[in-house]
């Protein structure tokens, strides 16, 4: 019965087929016309803008070779210097601590996993800049005398910590989760503890799959290292979004604005590209 | 019979509402290969699993040389050490070499130092016949290569039993007679052996014993020539039938079907 249902409305169907009218526009003639407009609209919106800004002024501005080359050596030797320590002691802070709340999320006993889970929801919402001024001023008000360790070192790696953890222990936990259970059954049947084979088996296949991720976190914490601004740095501390504001302040140019973000690009551009190429390899290791 | 190697009693194990196994007893003496035969969703996995206790089982006791590892106070690490288990699906590290799959565990395990490791995982490779591999990575490696390093893998802890689940059902055709020839050799060295399998030529031929297990039970068991040649219970009979003639069974079952919705 069915059988036969199947195949009588197979057999109808080109009859429903409507007719091709010529009428309107082709595919290819609206592809093209469509084409045509967006490269119009582009140009136009380049020369309005080539028109309207006021060249010399914007060069005055920002692009002022002497007040650039005052900026070296200092803004790499210091400068960048300083940002690249803060974002690796926020990132291998926040890399311990997001382990432990990624573990602590998978464990078997519940209120290790609810302290994890309020962890991650609370440092999620929450914008960076409002960490930084927890950690800068209402810590030190709270708990007047205790010193956070390593100064404005250790309070950036603190902060920097604090907000990636979160991240990187949701990312660390899909990893984890994502190595086949295969693989811990065949650990512990080998007499591996359940501990041993996560410390063993587990977690080094997973750290081979967020390694892309993990990556992107670090390109983020590069950017977010700017935040220092409001924890107030000495002249020996200062990064390069503090460099480059207290340098345009004081010469109240720009260039030194786009100097240190050509200096963040710098880092941030090669990063980019290398989660991408291990993306892409990730990608075809799992084909 | 001296004492058993592997026992279970009254073992049950239910998934929620799904009672998988409804009441095993079954005793296997030192030496003994025993092959457990039956249809998909039998329980066998489950039973075999149950042996070195990666599924808890709901109800009964396991004893492995003479030890109850169903008791709660039993180190369950250190029994796991003395049964090797093999997987359909290899299960092999990716991230390890082959060398490397061998020596972790026995070093993270057993504590041996990195030159004894060695010598044993080289020593079971060759057992295997893959001493040449010994520097590959697993997935640069046939499915037969890669189950024979499982099961060297296995060996490498010293076991004094083993397990198989369906070690070469993950295999192409061409490729289970190497890894048989691996477990037959087992055998004749007089290795403890369970075996879940679907291969009734090497049941016949090694096996001390078949058992037969359907719905979670043990339907019949004994010598393979009884057992596979003339089975005396109707379900063993069905299920051979379909597993030695599957082309002839499908139109008998579609037949049956037929028969019961006139
Ligand atoms: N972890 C689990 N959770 C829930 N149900 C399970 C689990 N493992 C097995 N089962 C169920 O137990 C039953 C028996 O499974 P088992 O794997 O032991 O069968 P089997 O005889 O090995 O079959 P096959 O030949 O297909 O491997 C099946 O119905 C299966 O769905
Ligand atoms: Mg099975």
């Amino acid at each position: 019965m069915t059988g036969t249902g199947t195949s009588d409305t197979g057999t109808s169907e080109p009859g429903t087929q409507v007719p091709v009218r010529k009428q309107g526009l082709t595919r290819r003639q609206k592809t093209a016309v469509s084409r045509g407009v967006q490269y119009a609209v582009f140009v136009a919106a380049v020369a309005a803008l080539a028109v309207t800004a006021d060249w010399d002024r914007l060069q005055n501005q920002f692009a002022q070779a002497d007040l650039a080359e005052r900026m070296f050596p200092e803004i790499i030797t210091l400068a960048l210097k300083n940002t690249v320590l803060y974002t690796v002691s926020g990132f291998v802070f926040g890399l311990v601590l997001g382990m432990v709340v990624a573990l602590m999320r998978l464990s078997s006993v519940g209120p290790y996993r609810w302290v994890a889970g309020i962890y991650i929801e609370i440092f999620r919402g929450l914008p960076a800049l409002l960490i930084f001024i927890f950690v800068g001023v209402a810590v030190p008000l709270a708990f007047p005398g205790t010193e956070i360790p390593g100064g404005t070192y250790g309070k950036v790696a603190l902060a920097l910590g604090l907000v990636s953890a979160a991240y990187m222990a949701e990312t660390i936990r899909a990893g984890i989760q994502a190595v086949p259970k295969g693989q811990m059954e065949a650990a512990r049947s080998l007499g591996f503890s359940h501990a041993r084979a996560m410390v063993s088996i587990i977690i080094p296949q997973a750290f081979r799959i967020v390694i892309p991720p993990l990556t992107n976190e670090l390109v983020l914490l590069f950017k977010d290292s700017s935040l220092v601004l409001f924890l107030g740095v000495t002249l020996e501390e200062r990064e390069l979004a503090k460099f480059g504001r207290d340098l345009a302040s004081q010469t109240a140019n720009s260039t030194p604005i786009l100097v240190a973000g050509l200096c963040y690009l710098l880092v941030t551009v090669p990063l980019g590209f290398v989660v991408r190429r291990l993306e892409a390899k990730a990608g075809e290791a799992t084909k | 019979m001296t004492r058993p190697e592997i026992q279970t009693k009254d073992l049950h194990k239910s998934f929620g509402d799904n009672e998988v196994l409804r009441g095993i007893d079954l005793e296997i003496g030192r030496g003994e290969v025993v092959c457990v035969i039956g249809p998909s969703g039998s329980g066998k996995s489950t039973l075999l699993r149950c042996v070195n206790l990666l599924e808890e089982p709901t109800k009964g006791q396991v004893f492995v040389g003479g030890t109850e590892i169903t008791d709660p106070d039993v180190d369950i690490d250190a029994v796991r050490r003395r049964i090797g288990m093999v997987f359909q699906q290899f299960n092999l590290f990716p991230h390890l070499t082959v060398t490397e799959n061998l020596t972790l565990p026995q070093r993270r395990v057993l504590k041996r130092d990195k030159a004894e490791a060695a010598r044993v995982a080289a020593e079971n490779l060759a057992r295997v016949g893959l001493a040449e591999k010994a520097d590959a990575y697993p997935s640069s490696l046939s499915g037969g290569q890669q189950q024979r390093v499982a099961i060297a893998r296995a060996l490498a802890m010293g076991p004094e039993v083993m397990l198989f689940d369906e070690p070469t059902s993950a295999l192409d055709p061409e490729l289970v007679g190497d890894v048989l020839a691996v477990m037959r050799m087992l055998a004749d060295e007089g290795m403890t052996m369970m075996v879940v399998t679907h291969e009734m030529t090497f049941a016949r031929e090694v096996a001390d014993r078949v058992v037969f297990m359907d719905g979670g039970v043990i339907v019949e068991q004994g010598a393979p020539d009884q057992v596979i040649g003339s089975p005396s219970h109707e379900r063993t009979r069905h299920f051979l039938s379909r597993l030695l003639d599957p082309a002839r069974a499908e139109v008998e079952e579609t037949a049956d079907r037929a028969g019961k919705t006139e």
